[in-house]
């Protein structure tokens, strides 16, 4: 399994066509206190880039980008009951949607966990 | 490009200014936004436990960017109670209350807190005013434009201003002030500590009980590592001071009070007395009035939401398929436990129970008229 980030503080787990999608655990420190997250309907297609799913902190709502191209095959029902999960485990149980990947190619302009620890010492 | 936006780009380009405790905030872990021109701690731990802390025990907010004014000179009563609809001729030495700045049309400019020193606070002044710090370069414009020559404002930018607020916040004052207990809510006193006098009054922005506090710059950050200090006292950030006010019931100007509503609708007609609504004389009294006999367009209400999506700030409230109004303020409720909203909607439909929904990112959410405050009050009144 590997895992790829975004400059948007996104990370994607990938095994065989199947991408896990979540936000990392800077994205849930700046965001501060998640109270709701609107996941996408399972079937769902998307594009790179399109707006995917909502986080709603008790400040202010923030877009979720679809990370490459794909179909939504599952979302994390758990995120209903409990949204902090995004802040108590933003990397592992509080994962939003998985896709089934469109585009394998679409992985290559994404950042390695490395990578993505630079770009957020730099921020 | 419009003009609007050139001189959008203007202002967001200006830089912030530092505040008296601005190295302290960051010490204490703060993250800093811009806010009324200013670097300010949007939270320190997280805005959850901040604002559940001030519920259960005092929460210690840095409010310095509110502007702070003395008024003196012949015929400073007189010549507010033209600005303001506050009876200000009846206003005690040490009592405060709550007013507005209105336009000639009755627009609110600003919603303020006016009160009388005494024991020679603030060199003698006659009024002393707190204003929001969005707006208080406005309001001061204003008020030279519109006050008499024989009043003198003077800015105090040299006070910082400390809330302390929370069920816990008498006994930790008291711990460093004595006498400040002794206070009612909305009575005020000049008390010492450490050498620098300290303009205390037994209010706030939260619906709890609790100080405001106005302090030299120079002793500020003393004062704030001694509340710190105690064990009933966590610095608390704008982000919780905005969640338990809209608990609270209470309204924020440039969000849920604009120059295009007036005093009734927003549901202020207590700020209004019984003398100023019969001799008028102020601006805006005419629409007061009006509003008074004939009810306002719309009125600012509370909103109960179904469900978990917050509604935020400009959404559409919607009776059937017709927008009746907007949400003003709105979000997650931590203390209720689910999203609440404040709006303007049509008088007909502003009474409590109404059935109404919000439109948020193209989805319909039921939302039920709400009485205000959300959370219940814990003022420490004169009189129960």
């Amino acid at each position: 399994m590997s895992r790829y980030f975004t400059d948007e503080h996104e990370w994607i787990d990938v095994e065989g066509d199947i991408a896990t999608v979540g936000i990392t655990d800077y994205a849930q420190e700046q965001l501060g206190d998640i109270v709701f997250v609107e996941l996408p309907d399972e079937g769902a297609t998307f594009e790179k880039g399109d707006d995917a799913a909502v986080v709603e902190s008790v400040k202010a709502a923030s877009d979720v980008y679809a990370p490459i191209a794909g179909e939504v095959v599952e979302t994390n029902g758990a995120l209903e009951d409990e949204p902090a999960l995004v802040n108590s485990d933003p990397e592992e149980d509080g994962w939003f949607f998985k896709l089934r990947i469109a585009d394998a190619e679409e992985l290559k302009g994404l950042m390695n966990e490395a990578a993505y620890k630079t770009f957020v010492a730099s921020l | 490009m419009t003009v609007n936006d050139d001189v959008a780009t203007l202002e967001e380009e200006l830089p912030l200014m530092a505040l008296p405790l601005d190295g302290w905030h960051r010490e204490k872990g703060a993250r800093m936004v811009g806010f009324a021109g200013y670097h300010m701690p949007i939270q320190y731990e997280g805005i959850m436990a901040e604002h559940g802390w001030t519920r259960e025990h005092a929460g210690l907010f840095d409010v310095s960017h509110m502007g702070q004014i003395a008024f003196s000179g012949e015929g400073v009563d007189a010549a507010l109670e033209a600005l303001l609809p506050a009876d200000i001729k009846g206003l005690k030495p040490f009592r405060q209350r709550y007013s507005m700045l209105m336009d000639a049309d009755g627009g609110i400019l600003d919603d303020l807190m006016v009160s009388r020193p005494g024991d020679g606070a603030f060199d003698g002044a006659a009024i002393y005013m707190v204003v929001n710090g969005a707006t208080k370069y406005d309001d001061i414009g204003w008020m030279i434009e519109h006050l008499p020559d024989e009043v003198t404002m003077n800015h105090m930018d040299e006070q910082a201003l400390l809330a302390l607020q929370g069920p816990e916040a008498g006994e930790a004052l008291a711990s460093l002030i004595p006498g400040a207990a002794d206070l009612f809510f909305m009575q005020s006193g000049l008390f010492a500590w450490r050498g620098a006098p300290l303009w205390i009054s037994r209010s706030g922005y939260t619906g709890e009980d609790g100080f405001e506090i106005s302090v030299p710059a120079d002793s500020v950050t003393l004062l704030a590592d001694a509340l710190c200090a105690l064990p009933q006292v966590k610095p608390i950030g704008l982000g919780a001071r905005d969640s338990l006010r809209l608990e609270a019931g209470l309204p924020l100007y440039g969000h849920d009070l604009t120059p295009d509503v007036s005093a009734i609708g927003a549901d202020l007609g207590f700020a209004i007395g019984k003398r100023r609504r019969a001799e008028g004389g102020f601006f805006g009294h005419g629409r007061v009035m009006r509003e008074l006999s004939e009810g306002p367009v719309q009125r600012r209400v509370g909103l109960t939401i179904e469900g978990r999506l917050p509604a935020r700030e400009g959404a559409p409230v919607l009776a059937g398929d017709k927008q009746v109004g907007t949400v003003t303020s709105g979000g997650f409720a931590p203390t209720v436990g689910a999203p609440i909203a404040m709006a303007w909607i049509d008088n007909d439909l502003a009474t409590v129970g109404t059935a109404l929904a919000i439109e948020v990112r193209g989805k319909r959410i039921a939302a039920t008229v709400a009485p205000m405050p959300f959370v219940p009050h814990r003022y420490r009144r004169a009189r129960a």
